[in-house]
């Protein structure tokens, strides 16, 4: 009897554990799903702003406009229809505040009340007008013709360039600029952090006594127990500053800025990871090396480098998942304009940054909202990429052994 | 050649051991030589702002002068409520990994999701709270939406901490005591967990650090701009000491007259850093050497 209770009691507490055990690949899983749940919404959106339309004359022949045309039109960077395949006439845009123009205050009646009959006149008139008004001044017998902008499609939101996510009336959702800022920040930060990391680990792995690594350890631990935010505080008072000093910049927020406080705050994991890399070389063949008379230096780029480099390579390529990921101290140092980036000494925003600094001002549901989780699900599956990366490389060179 | 004498290749080899060795050297001391900037830097310029009055009072004129107390506090409930959360289910899984799991596809399969999970960005967690914990399950922006999104961040490192601490346990001590007829729960909680225990307790703290510290996944969850009083329950926003640091350094009504405040904020972000490794180091070093009396 004590005895079946003791193994009911077992069978728990392993239930339990199990449990315990599946829930960060639950909590992954879930990740997923509500990503790219809300993240693929946008690819079911018009980039028209909700409760708006667009409309044209009936004789009009353009009936399809994309969301950069209709940008373009209304920055007035296109001014003839033949651009956008239509007639050789200028565009004539009419935008619901118009209306006064057009009509006094009594001719649109009481509370608006003829505003739909008076937005049919208008378009009827004019041949060659692109009206954009709300949805609820549309009159049944609307005589224009509606202009249905295309669903945003994947190619247009991972190449399109422009990245403006409230601007009326069609909103711009290219998120290059915003993949290409990320990494061009990331890929500025490995280039300060590894060089530095690889001393420091080569230093502390082959060349530091005990007293100075015992002393080395604890402090590469502190810069990474310092919080990101800190970071961001340090480079925004400090960094930023001189960099708009030193260079004679109009402003110091900068990819460089970002890259100097990312590349520092890769620096323990780029440390540890190619260390312990390091100190995996087998005893024997460092001693080989030296029995034939090469020296130190020379037994360390000859024989512990070449071991090790794919535990360099896995240091590198987490060093770049964490610079990707990084949000806070790049949000308060890089600026944030979203423009391709071209050189180092120029604004850019990354994609961490723009979620962290739109989320809060986009409604809920709305296309920019879904947008804003779709650079999350690129953001997800590029840091995914860089993991399965590096469990990729570390099982191979288990294989190898 | 005489014998003895060094060849001139042997006193190059030499020279360009004495050159690289001196780079390294100077390159790993350059290391230690940024953290003092910016440790040294912060403390500094913290330091003069720091007074009791500062810690105990609410922030006042827009957040450029008064105290960040609901910040600490804020602070303080999300660590205790994200530790509730993961530290039991953390040193559980950790537990399943290392004790419990048969080798087979689940456990690799748990240990790949527990890496990913671990590279996840924190924004992501953000986004990933907000939707679930804020949204879904209706618990609105509060603490426990707050402290569950970083309880989920911190799980990694709890269960990583947990893992190592179990794999450093001798195998000896698990068959002797399931020979002696302990089964195999007991013989996890009486003979491997006390004797891993120093190791998770490191992993707890240094957890501690990272949750404290941690903005993005509070910013959609939990985090208030300025909210100058106190919780009262779980389901209350709050201020916390990273999102305030954030918030007066770039976007607070006068960003010039809360500078001092935001020096503030950050010496007390770095001291709460700093006390979490020198606890984890000195536990560590303590347990250490009991081990080894034993």
């Amino acid at each position: 009897m004590k005895r079946n209770f003791h193994k009911l009691g077992e069978k728990l507490i392993e239930g339990v554990i199990t449990a315990s055990g599946l829930v960060t690949s639950i909590t992954v899983l879930l990740i997923v799903f509500y990503l790219f749940k809300e993240g693929l919404g946008i690819f079911s959106q018009t980039p028209v702003a909700e409760g708006s339309l667009l409309a044209v004359n009936r004789q009009n022949q353009v009936s399809e406009l994309s969301a950069a045309q209709v940008k373009d039109i209304f920055d007035q960077e296109i001014t003839n229809w033949q651009e956008v395949g239509g007639a050789n006439a200028p565009i004539k845009l009419f935008e619901i505040d118009d209306i006064t123009a057009y009509y006094t205050e009594e001719q649109l009646g009481p509370d608006f009340a003829f505003l739909p009959q008076r937005i049919n006149e208008v378009v009827a008139k004019d041949p060659h007008i692109l009206a954009y008004f709300p949805d609820e001044y549309l009159a049944h017998n609307f005589p224009g013709k509606r202009i249905e902008l295309a669903n945003i499609s994947l190619g247009d939101f991972l190449a399109g360039r422009q990245w403006y996510p409230t601007i009326q009336p069609a909103v711009q959702l290219g998120v290059l600029p915003l993949i290409l800022g990320t990494l061009w920040v990331s890929l500025g930060a490995i280039l300060i952090a590894l060089p530095l990391g690889l001393a420091t680990a080569i230093y502390l792995a082959e060349i530091a006594d005990p007293k100075v690594r015992n002393f080395l350890k604890p402090v590469i631990e502190l810069l990474a127990g310092i919080p990101s935010v800190v970071y961001g505080f340090f480079g925004l008072v400090v960094i930023v500053p001189l960099i708009q000093d030193v260079f004679g910049l109009p402003v110091g927020e900068t990819a460089l800025a970002g890259s100097i406080v990312l590349g520092i705050m890769a620096l323990p994991t780029i440390i540890s990871v190619s260390e312990d890399a390091m100190r995996t070389t087998p005893r024997a063949m460092k001693e080989a090396s030296l029995a034939l008379g090469a020296n130190k230096w020379q037994t360390i780029y000859k024989v512990i480098i070449p071991y090790s480099v794919s535990g360099i390579s896995t240091a590198a390529i987490l060093g770049i998942g964490r610079a990707i990921g990084e949000t806070m101290a790049v949000l308060m140092v890089t600026g944030n304009a979203s423009v391709i980036p071209h050189t180092f000494l120029e604004p850019v925003r990354t994609i961490p940054a723009t979620i962290a600094a739109e989320l809060g001002e986009a409604p809920q549901g709305g296309i920019h909202y879904q947008a804003l989780f779709a650079l999350g699900c690129i953001l997800f599956l590029m840091t995914l990429a860089i993991n399965l990366t590096v469990d990729f490389v570390s099982a191979k060179k288990k294989e190898n052994r | 050649m005489a014998f003895g004498t060094p060849s001139p290749s042997h006193k190059s080899k030499k020279l360009s051991q004495s050159i690289a060795f001196f780079v390294f050297r100077l390159l790993s001391f350059s290391v230690v030589a940024i953290l003092l900037v910016i440790l040294g830097f912060i403390l500094v310029q913290g330091i003069s702002v720091i007074s009791w009055e500062f810690l105990t009072q609410m922030p006042r004129e827009g957040m450029t002068e008064g105290g960040i107390l609901p910040a600490i506090v804020g602070t303080l409930w999300l660590v205790v409520g994200s530790m509730l959360f993961a530290f039991p289910i953390g040193v559980l899984s950790g537990i399943y990994i290392n004790e419990y799991a048969k080798d087979s596809w689940l456990k690799r399969f748990v240990k790949l999701m527990t890496n990913n999970l671990a590279g996840v960005p924190s924004i992501v967690f953000g986004l990933f709270g907000m939707t679930l914990f804020v949204n879904q399950l209706g618990f609105g922006d509060s603490i426990l939406a707050g402290s569950l999104t970083l309880g989920l961040l911190a799980l990694p490192v709890v269960i990583r901490t947990t893992e190592e601490a179990l794999k450093s346990i001798d195998n000896s001590f698990r068959v002797g005591s399931l020979a002696l007829g302990a089964t195999k729960w007991q013989t996890t909680s009486r003979v491997v967990l006390p004797m891993a225990f120093p190791n998770i307790i490191t992993g707890l703290i240094l957890s501690i650090g990272r949750v404290s510290g941690e903005t993005a996944p509070i910013l959609f969850t939990v985090a208030a701009y300025f909210l100058p009083k106190l919780p009262n329950s779980i389901f209350d926003q709050v201020m916390a000491l990273p999102y305030h640091l954030y918030v007066i350094s770039t976007s607070g009504t006068n960003i010039e007259a809360s500078r001092a405040m935001a020096y503030g904020t950050a010496f007390v972000l770095i001291v709460i850093v700093l006390l979490v490794n020198l606890l984890a180091n000195w536990l560590r070093r303590y347990y250490g050497k009991k081990v080894k009396m034993n």
